[in-house]
Protein backbone atom coordinates (compact mmCIF):
# COMPACT_ATOMS: atom_id res chain seq x y z
CA UNK A 1 0.00 0.00 0.00
CA UNK A 2 1.66 3.25 -1.36
CA UNK A 3 -0.65 5.93 -0.77
CA UNK A 4 -2.17 7.42 2.93
CA UNK A 5 -5.91 7.31 1.12
CA UNK A 6 -5.81 3.71 0.31
CA UNK A 7 -6.80 3.19 3.81
CA UNK A 8 -10.28 4.37 3.13
CA UNK A 9 -11.50 1.01 1.72
CA UNK A 10 -11.38 -0.78 5.20
CA UNK A 11 -14.47 1.17 6.86
CA UNK A 12 -16.19 0.51 3.48
CA UNK A 13 -15.02 -3.71 3.57
CA UNK A 14 -16.17 -3.52 6.88
CA UNK A 15 -19.40 -1.79 6.76
CA UNK A 16 -19.22 -4.08 3.60
CA UNK A 17 -19.15 -7.33 5.62
CA UNK A 18 -21.20 -6.77 8.61
CA UNK A 19 -24.00 -6.24 5.55
CA UNK A 20 -23.22 -9.41 4.55
CA UNK A 21 -23.75 -11.38 7.29
CA UNK A 22 -27.22 -9.56 7.67
CA UNK A 23 -27.82 -10.75 3.64
CA UNK A 24 -26.63 -14.47 4.93
CA UNK A 25 -28.60 -14.38 8.29
CA UNK A 26 -31.79 -13.17 6.48
CA UNK A 27 -31.36 -15.92 3.98
CA UNK A 28 -31.16 -18.83 6.32
CA UNK A 29 -34.38 -17.32 7.46
CA UNK A 30 -36.15 -17.69 4.86
CA UNK A 31 -34.88 -20.51 3.79
CA UNK A 32 -36.57 -21.90 7.38
CA UNK A 33 -39.60 -20.34 6.28
CA UNK A 34 -39.67 -22.65 3.26
CA UNK A 35 -38.81 -25.68 5.26
CA UNK A 36 -41.17 -24.70 8.60
CA UNK A 37 -43.82 -22.75 6.41
CA UNK A 38 -45.62 -21.69 9.67
CA UNK A 39 -42.02 -20.08 11.46
CA UNK A 40 -42.61 -16.54 12.11
CA UNK A 41 -45.73 -16.09 9.49
CA UNK A 42 -47.15 -13.57 11.73
CA UNK A 43 -44.39 -11.52 13.48
CA UNK A 44 -42.06 -11.21 10.37
CA UNK A 45 -43.75 -12.38 7.57
CA UNK A 46 -41.55 -13.70 4.60
CA UNK A 47 -41.54 -10.85 2.14
CA UNK A 48 -40.13 -8.64 4.71
CA UNK A 49 -37.08 -11.37 5.35
CA UNK A 50 -36.83 -11.59 1.50
CA UNK A 51 -36.59 -7.92 1.10
CA UNK A 52 -33.81 -7.36 3.53
CA UNK A 53 -31.96 -10.73 1.88
CA UNK A 54 -32.13 -8.91 -1.60
CA UNK A 55 -31.36 -5.57 -0.47
CA UNK A 56 -28.63 -6.20 1.66
CA UNK A 57 -26.43 -7.80 -0.75
CA UNK A 58 -27.06 -5.46 -3.35
CA UNK A 59 -26.16 -2.93 -0.92
CA UNK A 60 -23.00 -4.66 0.51
CA UNK A 61 -22.02 -5.76 -3.10
CA UNK A 62 -21.84 -1.88 -3.98
CA UNK A 63 -19.90 -1.07 -0.74
CA UNK A 64 -17.35 -3.59 -1.28
CA UNK A 65 -16.60 -1.68 -5.52
CA UNK A 66 -16.59 1.54 -3.72
CA UNK A 67 -13.95 0.69 -1.32
CA UNK A 68 -12.15 -1.64 -3.89
CA UNK A 69 -12.08 1.73 -6.35
CA UNK A 70 -10.86 3.53 -3.21
CA UNK A 71 -8.08 1.17 -2.66
CA UNK A 72 -7.20 0.72 -6.36
CA UNK A 73 -7.31 4.07 -7.84
CA UNK A 74 -4.61 5.45 -5.91
CA UNK A 75 -1.99 2.95 -7.07
CA UNK A 76 -3.36 3.32 -10.77
CA UNK A 77 -2.93 6.92 -10.66
CA UNK A 78 -0.48 7.52 -8.86
CA UNK A 79 -1.82 9.68 -6.74
CA UNK A 80 -4.01 10.03 -3.37
CA UNK A 81 -7.84 10.35 -3.51
CA UNK A 82 -9.30 13.25 -4.24
CA UNK A 83 -11.36 14.22 -1.10
CA UNK A 84 -10.86 11.83 2.22
CA UNK A 85 -13.73 13.84 3.40
CA UNK A 86 -16.11 13.29 0.61
CA UNK A 87 -15.32 9.40 0.78
CA UNK A 88 -16.61 9.22 4.50
CA UNK A 89 -19.24 11.31 4.10
CA UNK A 90 -20.42 9.05 1.20
CA UNK A 91 -19.66 6.48 3.74
CA UNK A 92 -22.07 7.39 6.08
CA UNK A 93 -25.19 8.46 3.59
CA UNK A 94 -24.88 5.11 1.91
CA UNK A 95 -24.72 2.97 5.35
CA UNK A 96 -27.20 5.35 7.04
CA UNK A 97 -29.72 4.72 4.03
CA UNK A 98 -29.18 0.97 4.01
CA UNK A 99 -29.77 0.62 7.81
CA UNK A 100 -32.94 3.18 7.64
CA UNK A 101 -34.17 1.03 4.83
CA UNK A 102 -34.29 -2.31 6.61
CA UNK A 103 -35.68 -0.73 9.39
CA UNK A 104 -37.89 0.85 7.50
CA UNK A 105 -38.68 -2.76 6.09
CA UNK A 106 -39.72 -4.48 9.35
CA UNK A 107 -42.20 -1.55 10.20
CA UNK A 108 -43.98 -2.53 6.87
CA UNK A 109 -42.64 0.92 5.12
CA UNK A 110 -41.54 -0.05 1.35
CA UNK A 111 -42.62 0.48 -2.38
CA UNK A 112 -43.30 -2.24 -4.25
CA UNK A 113 -40.85 -3.13 -7.05
CA UNK A 114 -38.91 -5.90 -6.67
CA UNK A 115 -35.21 -4.74 -5.91
CA UNK A 116 -36.45 -1.12 -5.70
CA UNK A 117 -38.38 -1.11 -2.53
CA UNK A 118 -36.49 1.47 -1.11
CA UNK A 119 -38.68 4.71 -0.03
CA UNK A 120 -38.56 7.47 -2.47
CA UNK A 121 -36.36 9.37 -0.03
CA UNK A 122 -33.70 6.81 0.79
CA UNK A 123 -33.41 6.13 -2.78
CA UNK A 124 -32.56 10.02 -2.86
CA UNK A 125 -29.97 9.26 -0.50
CA UNK A 126 -28.36 6.73 -2.61
CA UNK A 127 -28.13 8.60 -5.37
CA UNK A 128 -26.45 11.38 -3.64
CA UNK A 129 -23.93 8.65 -1.78
CA UNK A 130 -23.47 7.50 -5.64
CA UNK A 131 -22.52 11.45 -7.11
CA UNK A 132 -20.12 11.81 -4.54
CA UNK A 133 -18.37 8.81 -5.30
CA UNK A 134 -18.47 9.72 -8.54
CA UNK A 135 -17.41 13.11 -8.18
CA UNK A 136 -14.51 11.78 -5.70
CA UNK A 137 -12.93 9.42 -7.94
CA UNK A 138 -13.44 11.06 -11.35
CA UNK A 139 -11.54 13.70 -9.78
CA UNK A 140 -8.94 11.34 -8.63
CA UNK A 141 -8.69 9.42 -12.11
CA UNK A 142 -8.93 12.96 -13.78
CA UNK A 143 -5.56 14.48 -12.11
CA UNK A 144 -3.55 10.88 -12.37
CA UNK A 145 -2.11 8.53 -14.33
CA UNK A 146 -4.37 7.10 -17.19
CA UNK A 147 -4.83 3.36 -17.06
CA UNK A 148 -7.26 0.98 -18.92
CA UNK A 149 -8.49 -0.47 -15.59
CA UNK A 150 -9.67 3.11 -13.75
CA UNK A 151 -11.27 4.09 -17.72
CA UNK A 152 -13.42 0.52 -17.42
CA UNK A 153 -14.29 0.99 -13.63
CA UNK A 154 -15.46 4.47 -13.82
CA UNK A 155 -17.66 3.79 -17.36
CA UNK A 156 -18.82 0.45 -15.19
CA UNK A 157 -19.62 3.18 -12.18
CA UNK A 158 -21.19 6.02 -14.24
CA UNK A 159 -23.37 3.27 -16.47
CA UNK A 160 -24.55 1.83 -12.91
CA UNK A 161 -25.82 5.22 -11.67
CA UNK A 162 -26.90 6.61 -14.86
CA UNK A 163 -29.23 3.40 -14.92
CA UNK A 164 -30.37 3.49 -11.62
CA UNK A 165 -32.53 6.55 -12.66
CA UNK A 166 -35.07 4.47 -14.09
CA UNK A 167 -36.00 3.39 -10.55
CA UNK A 168 -37.69 6.52 -10.23
CA UNK A 169 -39.80 6.16 -13.33
CA UNK A 170 -42.69 4.11 -12.49
CA UNK A 171 -45.73 4.41 -15.29
CA UNK A 172 -49.08 2.94 -14.16
CA UNK A 173 -49.11 0.60 -17.15
CA UNK A 174 -47.55 -2.51 -15.61
CA UNK A 175 -46.03 -3.78 -18.90
CA UNK A 176 -44.07 -0.29 -19.42
CA UNK A 177 -43.50 -0.62 -15.87
CA UNK A 178 -41.69 -3.85 -16.26
CA UNK A 179 -39.49 -3.09 -19.70
CA UNK A 180 -37.70 -0.43 -18.04
CA UNK A 181 -37.14 -1.82 -14.30
CA UNK A 182 -34.91 -4.56 -16.48
CA UNK A 183 -33.00 -0.98 -17.34
CA UNK A 184 -31.64 -1.27 -14.08
CA UNK A 185 -31.66 -4.99 -13.05
CA UNK A 186 -30.42 -6.62 -16.13
CA UNK A 187 -28.24 -3.80 -17.45
CA UNK A 188 -26.77 -3.49 -13.59
CA UNK A 189 -26.03 -7.52 -13.33
CA UNK A 190 -25.16 -8.64 -17.05
CA UNK A 191 -23.66 -5.31 -18.56
CA UNK A 192 -22.14 -2.67 -16.35
CA UNK A 193 -21.36 -4.46 -13.20
CA UNK A 194 -19.40 -6.85 -15.51
CA UNK A 195 -17.03 -3.35 -16.46
CA UNK A 196 -16.82 -3.23 -12.32
CA UNK A 197 -16.04 -6.87 -12.01
CA UNK A 198 -13.50 -7.35 -15.05
CA UNK A 199 -11.46 -4.04 -14.10
CA UNK A 200 -11.12 -5.17 -9.88
CA UNK A 201 -9.86 -8.51 -11.57
CA UNK A 202 -7.68 -7.11 -14.06
CA UNK A 203 -6.25 -4.96 -10.87
CA UNK A 204 -6.13 -8.29 -8.50
CA UNK A 205 -4.26 -10.24 -11.65
CA UNK A 206 -1.39 -7.03 -12.88
CA UNK A 207 -1.00 -7.40 -8.65
CA UNK A 208 -0.44 -10.71 -8.33
CA UNK A 209 0.84 -12.24 -11.56
CA UNK A 210 2.98 -9.71 -12.16
CA UNK A 211 2.35 -10.22 -15.92
CA UNK A 212 2.91 -6.87 -18.17
CA UNK A 213 0.07 -4.69 -18.16
CA UNK A 214 -0.40 -4.02 -21.57
CA UNK A 215 -1.08 -7.83 -21.79
CA UNK A 216 -3.74 -7.46 -19.15
CA UNK A 217 -5.39 -4.10 -20.38
CA UNK A 218 -5.99 -6.33 -24.19
CA UNK A 219 -7.73 -8.85 -22.62
CA UNK A 220 -9.73 -6.53 -20.38
CA UNK A 221 -11.34 -4.64 -23.23
CA UNK A 222 -11.87 -8.15 -25.05
CA UNK A 223 -13.84 -9.35 -22.06
CA UNK A 224 -16.01 -6.00 -21.63
CA UNK A 225 -16.71 -5.42 -24.98
CA UNK A 226 -17.80 -9.54 -25.02
CA UNK A 227 -20.11 -7.98 -21.68
CA UNK A 228 -21.55 -5.47 -23.61
CA UNK A 229 -22.37 -7.20 -27.18
CA UNK A 230 -24.38 -9.62 -25.53
CA UNK A 231 -25.58 -8.20 -22.71
CA UNK A 232 -27.41 -5.17 -24.25
CA UNK A 233 -29.60 -7.55 -26.18
CA UNK A 234 -29.68 -10.23 -24.07
CA UNK A 235 -31.63 -8.06 -22.23
CA UNK A 236 -34.50 -9.78 -24.86
CA UNK A 237 -34.74 -12.71 -22.18
CA UNK A 238 -37.02 -11.13 -19.77
CA UNK A 239 -38.56 -9.60 -22.91
CA UNK A 240 -40.20 -12.74 -23.77
CA UNK A 241 -44.12 -12.71 -22.06
CA UNK A 242 -44.46 -9.62 -20.19
CA UNK A 243 -46.28 -7.60 -23.05
CA UNK A 244 -43.15 -7.23 -25.21
CA UNK A 245 -43.17 -7.89 -28.96
CA UNK A 246 -42.37 -11.43 -30.25
CA UNK A 247 -39.22 -10.29 -32.00
CA UNK A 248 -37.45 -10.35 -28.71
CA UNK A 249 -37.50 -14.36 -28.14
CA UNK A 250 -35.30 -14.82 -31.58
CA UNK A 251 -32.59 -11.62 -30.00
CA UNK A 252 -32.90 -12.70 -26.28
CA UNK A 253 -32.52 -16.43 -27.33
CA UNK A 254 -29.38 -15.82 -29.30
CA UNK A 255 -27.95 -12.54 -27.00
CA UNK A 256 -28.01 -15.28 -24.26
CA UNK A 257 -25.82 -17.73 -26.17
CA UNK A 258 -23.10 -15.10 -26.45
CA UNK A 259 -23.63 -14.19 -22.97
CA UNK A 260 -21.70 -17.26 -21.47
CA UNK A 261 -18.67 -15.50 -23.63
CA UNK A 262 -17.55 -13.08 -21.46
CA UNK A 263 -17.74 -15.17 -18.63
CA UNK A 264 -15.92 -18.20 -20.31
CA UNK A 265 -13.23 -15.25 -21.40
CA UNK A 266 -12.52 -14.66 -17.91
CA UNK A 267 -12.20 -18.14 -17.19
CA UNK A 268 -9.20 -18.04 -19.45
CA UNK A 269 -7.79 -15.21 -18.50
CA UNK A 270 -7.69 -15.46 -15.66
CA UNK A 271 -6.20 -18.62 -15.66
CA UNK A 272 -3.83 -17.94 -18.51
CA UNK A 273 -2.19 -15.26 -16.77
CA UNK A 274 -1.50 -17.07 -13.46
CA UNK A 275 -0.07 -19.97 -15.67
CA UNK A 276 1.71 -17.22 -17.47
CA UNK A 277 3.62 -15.48 -14.45
CA UNK A 278 4.98 -18.39 -12.94
CA UNK A 279 5.26 -16.25 -9.95
CA UNK A 280 4.16 -17.08 -6.17
CA UNK A 281 2.50 -14.82 -5.02
CA UNK A 282 2.23 -14.93 -0.98
CA UNK A 283 -1.26 -14.21 -0.65
CA UNK A 284 -2.35 -17.46 -1.71
CA UNK A 285 -6.00 -17.39 -0.86
CA UNK A 286 -6.63 -13.78 -2.74
CA UNK A 287 -4.59 -16.25 -5.57
CA UNK A 288 -7.60 -19.16 -4.63
CA UNK A 289 -10.29 -16.63 -4.72
CA UNK A 290 -9.23 -14.52 -8.07
CA UNK A 291 -9.70 -18.04 -9.51
CA UNK A 292 -12.82 -19.25 -8.12
CA UNK A 293 -14.83 -16.00 -9.04
CA UNK A 294 -14.37 -16.42 -12.79
CA UNK A 295 -15.20 -20.34 -12.57
CA UNK A 296 -18.48 -20.16 -10.40
CA UNK A 297 -19.65 -17.31 -12.51
CA UNK A 298 -19.11 -19.01 -15.92
CA UNK A 299 -21.15 -21.72 -14.04
CA UNK A 300 -23.53 -19.60 -11.92
CA UNK A 301 -23.82 -17.19 -14.76
CA UNK A 302 -23.03 -18.57 -17.93
CA UNK A 303 -24.03 -22.15 -17.67
CA UNK A 304 -27.19 -21.82 -15.15
CA UNK A 305 -28.53 -18.76 -17.17
CA UNK A 306 -28.44 -20.45 -20.38
CA UNK A 307 -30.07 -23.21 -18.87
CA UNK A 308 -33.35 -21.32 -18.81
CA UNK A 309 -33.02 -18.74 -21.47
CA UNK A 310 -34.39 -20.40 -24.78
CA UNK A 311 -37.73 -18.89 -25.44
CA UNK A 312 -39.06 -22.35 -25.91
CA UNK A 313 -37.74 -23.21 -22.84
CA UNK A 314 -38.25 -20.52 -20.65
CA UNK A 315 -42.06 -20.46 -21.45
CA UNK A 316 -42.10 -23.46 -19.69
CA UNK A 317 -39.67 -22.90 -16.80
CA UNK A 318 -40.12 -19.17 -16.14
CA UNK A 319 -40.59 -18.05 -12.74
CA UNK A 320 -39.87 -20.95 -11.14
CA UNK A 321 -37.14 -22.62 -8.73
CA UNK A 322 -34.83 -22.64 -11.74
CA UNK A 323 -34.58 -18.84 -12.44
CA UNK A 324 -34.03 -19.25 -7.99
CA UNK A 325 -31.42 -21.68 -8.63
CA UNK A 326 -29.78 -19.71 -10.97
CA UNK A 327 -29.81 -16.18 -8.88
CA UNK A 328 -28.18 -17.72 -6.33
CA UNK A 329 -25.13 -19.35 -8.17
CA UNK A 330 -24.42 -16.16 -10.57
CA UNK A 331 -24.69 -13.49 -7.26
CA UNK A 332 -22.29 -15.57 -5.44
CA UNK A 333 -19.58 -16.52 -8.50
CA UNK A 334 -19.96 -13.16 -10.11
CA UNK A 335 -20.20 -10.38 -7.50
CA UNK A 336 -19.49 -12.00 -3.78
CA UNK A 337 -16.39 -13.92 -4.59
CA UNK A 338 -15.46 -10.97 -6.64
CA UNK A 339 -15.49 -9.06 -3.49
CA UNK A 340 -14.45 -11.81 -1.41
CA UNK A 341 -11.44 -11.90 -3.73
CA UNK A 342 -10.61 -8.05 -3.39
CA UNK A 343 -11.32 -8.03 0.47
CA UNK A 344 -8.60 -11.16 1.16
CA UNK A 345 -6.24 -9.57 -0.85
CA UNK A 346 -6.18 -6.26 0.36
CA UNK A 347 -7.37 -6.33 4.17
CA UNK A 348 -3.85 -7.62 5.21
CA UNK A 349 -2.41 -4.72 3.71
CA UNK A 350 -4.96 -2.19 5.17
CA UNK A 351 -4.43 -4.35 8.57
CA UNK A 352 -0.54 -3.52 8.35
CA UNK A 353 -0.38 -7.44 8.31
CA UNK A 354 1.12 -10.46 6.86
CA UNK A 355 -1.50 -12.58 4.65
CA UNK A 356 -2.98 -14.36 7.77
CA UNK A 357 -5.34 -17.14 8.52
CA UNK A 358 -5.07 -18.61 4.88
CA UNK A 359 -6.01 -22.32 5.82
CA UNK A 360 -9.10 -20.44 7.45
CA UNK A 361 -9.94 -18.47 4.85
CA UNK A 362 -9.43 -21.26 1.47
CA UNK A 363 -11.44 -23.40 4.23
CA UNK A 364 -14.41 -20.63 4.01
CA UNK A 365 -13.89 -20.64 0.31
CA UNK A 366 -14.28 -24.53 0.03
CA UNK A 367 -16.88 -24.62 2.29
CA UNK A 368 -18.96 -21.60 1.39
CA UNK A 369 -18.88 -22.66 -2.63
CA UNK A 370 -19.16 -26.37 -2.07
CA UNK A 371 -22.53 -24.61 -0.06
CA UNK A 372 -23.84 -22.36 -2.74
CA UNK A 373 -22.83 -25.56 -5.62
CA UNK A 374 -25.21 -27.52 -3.40
CA UNK A 375 -28.19 -25.27 -2.73
CA UNK A 376 -28.20 -24.39 -6.62
CA UNK A 377 -28.00 -28.01 -7.69
CA UNK A 378 -31.28 -28.67 -4.92
CA UNK A 379 -33.05 -25.48 -6.37
CA UNK A 380 -32.69 -26.07 -9.86
CA UNK A 381 -33.96 -30.28 -9.21
CA UNK A 382 -36.85 -28.50 -7.50
CA UNK A 383 -37.40 -26.57 -10.66
CA UNK A 384 -37.45 -29.00 -12.98
CA UNK A 385 -40.33 -30.87 -11.05
CA UNK A 386 -41.77 -27.80 -10.77
CA UNK A 387 -42.04 -26.98 -14.13
CA UNK A 388 -43.09 -30.47 -15.14
CA UNK A 389 -45.93 -30.40 -12.63
CA UNK A 390 -47.08 -27.00 -12.94
CA UNK A 391 -46.24 -25.78 -16.10
CA UNK A 392 -46.92 -29.46 -18.66
CA UNK A 393 -49.19 -31.45 -16.06
CA UNK A 394 -51.29 -27.66 -14.88
CA UNK A 395 -51.21 -28.73 -11.43
CA UNK A 396 -52.04 -26.09 -8.66
CA UNK A 397 -49.13 -23.99 -7.48
CA UNK A 398 -49.35 -24.86 -3.26
CA UNK A 399 -50.14 -28.36 -4.28
CA UNK A 400 -46.86 -28.71 -6.26
CA UNK A 401 -44.78 -26.79 -3.06
CA UNK A 402 -46.09 -29.55 -0.98
CA UNK A 403 -44.01 -31.86 -2.78
CA UNK A 404 -41.04 -30.14 -3.26
CA UNK A 405 -40.91 -30.49 1.10
CA UNK A 406 -37.33 -32.14 0.70
CA UNK A 407 -35.90 -29.88 -1.57
CA UNK A 408 -36.39 -27.38 0.16
CA UNK A 409 -35.08 -28.87 3.41
CA UNK A 410 -31.63 -29.65 1.66
CA UNK A 411 -31.91 -26.03 0.75
CA UNK A 412 -31.55 -24.88 3.88
CA UNK A 413 -29.24 -27.38 4.91
CA UNK A 414 -26.89 -25.70 2.33
CA UNK A 415 -27.58 -22.26 4.24
CA UNK A 416 -26.74 -23.26 7.46
CA UNK A 417 -23.35 -24.10 6.26
CA UNK A 418 -23.20 -21.33 3.84
CA UNK A 419 -23.78 -19.26 6.95
CA UNK A 420 -20.39 -21.17 8.53
CA UNK A 421 -18.49 -20.63 5.81
CA UNK A 422 -19.14 -16.71 5.97
CA UNK A 423 -18.79 -16.71 9.69
CA UNK A 424 -15.36 -18.22 9.03
CA UNK A 425 -14.38 -15.62 6.34
CA UNK A 426 -15.39 -13.09 8.18
CA UNK A 427 -12.68 -14.49 11.38
CA UNK A 428 -10.26 -14.90 9.45
CA UNK A 429 -10.62 -11.80 7.66
CA UNK A 430 -11.00 -9.57 10.51
CA UNK A 431 -10.32 -11.53 13.06
CA UNK A 432 -7.12 -11.05 15.45
CA UNK A 433 -3.89 -11.67 13.29
CA UNK A 434 -2.14 -12.92 15.46
CA UNK A 435 -0.90 -16.14 14.06
CA UNK A 436 0.85 -16.77 10.75
CA UNK A 437 0.68 -20.00 9.15
CA UNK A 438 2.72 -20.59 5.75
CA UNK A 439 0.36 -22.40 3.56
CA UNK A 440 3.15 -24.76 1.49
CA UNK A 441 4.55 -25.45 4.82
CA UNK A 442 8.42 -25.71 2.92
CA UNK A 443 9.84 -22.97 4.50
CA UNK A 444 13.38 -23.26 4.06
CA UNK A 445 16.80 -21.39 5.65
CA UNK A 446 18.16 -18.52 3.58
CA UNK A 447 20.94 -18.49 2.28
CA UNK A 448 23.51 -15.99 2.20
CA UNK B 1 -4.84 -13.99 -27.05
CA UNK B 2 -2.44 -14.07 -29.90
CA UNK B 3 -0.30 -10.89 -31.73
CA UNK B 4 -2.42 -10.41 -33.79
CA UNK B 5 -4.90 -7.79 -31.95
CA UNK B 6 -3.34 -5.08 -30.98
CA UNK B 7 -4.46 -3.33 -27.43
CA UNK B 8 -5.81 -0.26 -30.09
CA UNK B 9 -7.57 -2.63 -32.01
CA UNK B 10 -9.32 -4.21 -28.99
CA UNK B 11 -9.77 -0.79 -27.59
CA UNK B 12 -11.27 1.07 -31.03
CA UNK B 13 -13.63 -2.27 -30.94
CA UNK B 14 -14.94 -2.11 -27.54
CA UNK B 15 -16.04 1.17 -27.80
CA UNK B 16 -17.28 0.97 -31.41
CA UNK B 17 -19.41 -2.14 -31.04
CA UNK B 18 -20.43 -1.14 -27.76
CA UNK B 19 -21.42 2.36 -29.23
CA UNK B 20 -23.03 -0.05 -32.13
CA UNK B 21 -25.09 -2.14 -29.40
CA UNK B 22 -26.44 0.63 -27.26
CA UNK B 23 -27.93 2.76 -30.46
CA UNK B 24 -29.08 -1.06 -31.26
CA UNK B 25 -31.31 -1.40 -28.02
CA UNK B 26 -32.29 2.11 -27.90
CA UNK B 27 -34.06 1.93 -30.96
CA UNK B 28 -35.69 -1.34 -30.50
CA UNK B 29 -36.85 0.14 -27.11
CA UNK B 30 -38.45 2.68 -28.75
CA UNK B 31 -40.23 0.51 -30.90
CA UNK B 32 -41.20 -2.02 -28.03
CA UNK B 33 -42.31 1.27 -25.83
CA UNK B 34 -45.25 1.88 -28.57
CA UNK B 35 -45.85 -1.75 -29.28
CA UNK B 36 -46.50 -1.58 -25.48
CA UNK B 37 -48.79 1.30 -25.39
CA UNK B 38 -50.38 0.86 -28.77
CA UNK B 39 -51.04 -2.78 -29.14
CA UNK B 40 -49.91 -5.46 -26.28
CA UNK B 41 -51.69 -3.26 -23.52
CA UNK B 42 -54.91 -1.61 -23.18
CA UNK B 43 -54.52 1.66 -22.85
CA UNK B 44 -57.96 3.20 -23.16
CA UNK B 45 -59.37 0.60 -19.93
CA UNK B 46 -56.05 1.63 -17.84
CA UNK B 47 -58.44 3.73 -15.34
CA UNK B 48 -57.96 5.61 -11.90
CA UNK B 49 -58.92 2.61 -10.41
CA UNK B 50 -56.48 -0.03 -11.72
CA UNK B 51 -53.24 2.56 -11.76
CA UNK B 52 -54.49 2.72 -7.42
CA UNK B 53 -54.67 -0.64 -7.51
CA UNK B 54 -50.89 -1.29 -9.07
CA UNK B 55 -50.17 0.99 -5.80
CA UNK B 56 -51.44 -1.06 -3.84
CA UNK B 57 -49.59 -3.95 -4.73
CA UNK B 58 -46.31 -2.11 -4.55
CA UNK B 59 -47.51 -0.80 -1.11
CA UNK B 60 -47.99 -4.04 0.04
CA UNK B 61 -44.79 -5.76 -1.38
CA UNK B 62 -46.98 -8.36 -3.10
CA UNK B 63 -44.23 -9.16 -5.01
CA UNK B 64 -42.02 -10.66 -2.48
CA UNK B 65 -44.05 -13.56 -2.08
CA UNK B 66 -45.67 -13.86 -5.47
CA UNK B 67 -44.79 -13.75 -9.00
CA UNK B 68 -46.75 -11.30 -11.68
CA UNK B 69 -46.19 -12.41 -15.10
CA UNK B 70 -43.27 -14.71 -13.81
CA UNK B 71 -41.22 -12.14 -11.94
CA UNK B 72 -40.64 -11.91 -8.35
CA UNK B 73 -40.50 -13.98 -5.18
CA UNK B 74 -41.23 -17.70 -6.14
CA UNK B 75 -42.97 -18.30 -2.79
CA UNK B 76 -46.44 -17.88 -3.67
CA UNK B 77 -48.70 -18.17 -6.57
CA UNK B 78 -48.65 -16.54 -9.76
CA UNK B 79 -51.01 -13.66 -10.40
CA UNK B 80 -50.99 -12.71 -13.83
CA UNK B 81 -53.36 -14.68 -14.68
CA UNK B 82 -55.53 -15.13 -11.29
CA UNK B 83 -58.47 -13.40 -13.13
CA UNK B 84 -58.93 -16.07 -15.96
CA UNK B 85 -58.05 -19.15 -12.95
CA UNK B 86 -60.66 -17.63 -10.73
CA UNK B 87 -62.96 -17.69 -13.59
CA UNK B 88 -63.46 -13.95 -14.40
CA UNK B 89 -63.55 -14.03 -17.60
CA UNK B 90 -66.87 -15.73 -18.02
CA UNK B 91 -68.15 -14.69 -14.11
CA UNK B 92 -66.95 -11.72 -13.44
CA UNK B 93 -68.62 -11.26 -10.33
CA UNK B 94 -68.13 -14.55 -8.77
CA UNK B 95 -64.18 -14.25 -9.28
CA UNK B 96 -64.64 -11.08 -7.54
CA UNK B 97 -66.20 -12.33 -4.60
CA UNK B 98 -63.98 -15.28 -4.48
CA UNK B 99 -60.90 -13.25 -4.40
CA UNK B 100 -61.60 -10.52 -1.74
CA UNK B 101 -62.81 -13.58 0.16
CA UNK B 102 -59.89 -15.42 0.01
CA UNK B 103 -57.76 -12.42 1.02
CA UNK B 104 -60.22 -11.54 4.02
CA UNK B 105 -59.53 -15.06 5.05
CA UNK B 106 -55.75 -14.59 5.47
CA UNK B 107 -53.69 -15.90 7.52
CA UNK B 108 -55.15 -19.72 7.15
CA UNK B 109 -53.04 -21.05 9.80
CA UNK B 110 -53.13 -24.05 8.57
CA UNK B 111 -49.98 -26.46 9.71
CA UNK B 112 -47.29 -27.02 7.30
CA UNK B 113 -49.00 -24.37 4.89
CA UNK B 114 -47.21 -21.14 3.37
CA UNK B 115 -48.94 -18.33 5.22
CA UNK B 116 -50.36 -15.20 3.65
CA UNK B 117 -50.64 -12.36 6.11
CA UNK B 118 -53.60 -10.27 6.76
CA UNK B 119 -53.02 -6.77 5.16
CA UNK B 120 -56.32 -5.15 6.27
CA UNK B 121 -57.53 -3.83 3.02
CA UNK B 122 -60.20 -1.69 2.42
CA UNK B 123 -63.40 -2.54 0.23
CA UNK B 124 -62.27 0.12 -2.00
CA UNK B 125 -58.29 -1.20 -1.91
CA UNK B 126 -59.64 -4.48 -2.69
CA UNK B 127 -62.10 -3.11 -5.46
CA UNK B 128 -58.27 -1.65 -6.96
CA UNK B 129 -56.27 -4.44 -6.41
CA UNK B 130 -58.94 -6.88 -8.21
CA UNK B 131 -59.09 -4.46 -11.38
CA UNK B 132 -55.31 -4.19 -11.65
CA UNK B 133 -55.71 -8.19 -11.99
CA UNK B 134 -58.47 -7.97 -14.40
CA UNK B 135 -56.38 -5.46 -16.61
CA UNK B 136 -53.22 -7.29 -16.25
CA UNK B 137 -54.83 -10.51 -17.45
CA UNK B 138 -55.56 -8.86 -20.91
CA UNK B 139 -52.18 -8.02 -21.12
CA UNK B 140 -50.78 -10.11 -24.71
CA UNK B 141 -47.94 -12.27 -23.14
CA UNK B 142 -47.69 -14.26 -26.26
CA UNK B 143 -49.14 -16.55 -24.84
CA UNK B 144 -47.85 -17.24 -21.38
CA UNK B 145 -48.33 -19.11 -19.27
CA UNK B 146 -48.57 -22.44 -20.50
CA UNK B 147 -52.16 -22.97 -18.53
CA UNK B 148 -54.03 -21.41 -16.14
CA UNK B 149 -51.85 -22.99 -13.39
CA UNK B 150 -49.64 -20.00 -13.66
Amino acid sequence: MKYATQKLAYPYFIAALSLFLVQVLAGVLAGSIYAIPNFLSESLPFHIIRMIHTNALLVWLLLGYFGAAYFLIPEESERDIHSPRVAWLQLFIFVFAALSAVVSYLSGIHEGREFLEQPLWIKVLLVIAFLLFLYNVSMTVLKGRKTVVTTILLLGMWGAALLFLFAFYNPSNLALDKMYWWYVVHVWVEGVWELIMASMLAFLLIKMTGVDREVIEKWLYVVVGLALFSGLLGTGHHYYWIGTPGYWQWIGSLFSVLEVMPFFAMVLWCFHMVYRSGRNHPNKAAMLWSLGCPVMAFFGAGIWGLLHSFSPVNFYSHGTQITAAHGHMAFYGAYVMLNLAFFTYALPQLRNVQPYNQILNMWSFWVMTAAMAFMTFTLTFAGVLQTHLQRVVGMGFMEIQQQLGLFYWMRLLAGAVFLVGALVYLYAALGPASKQVSPSATLQPAIK
Amino acid sequence: MSERLTKSAARNIFYGGTAFFVILFIALSIHTHFYIVNTSTDESTLTESVARGKHVWERNACINCHSLLGEGAYFAPELGNVWVRYGGRDHPEGARMGLKAWMRAQPTRVPGRRQMPQFNLSEQELDDLIDFFEWTSRINTQGWPPNTAG
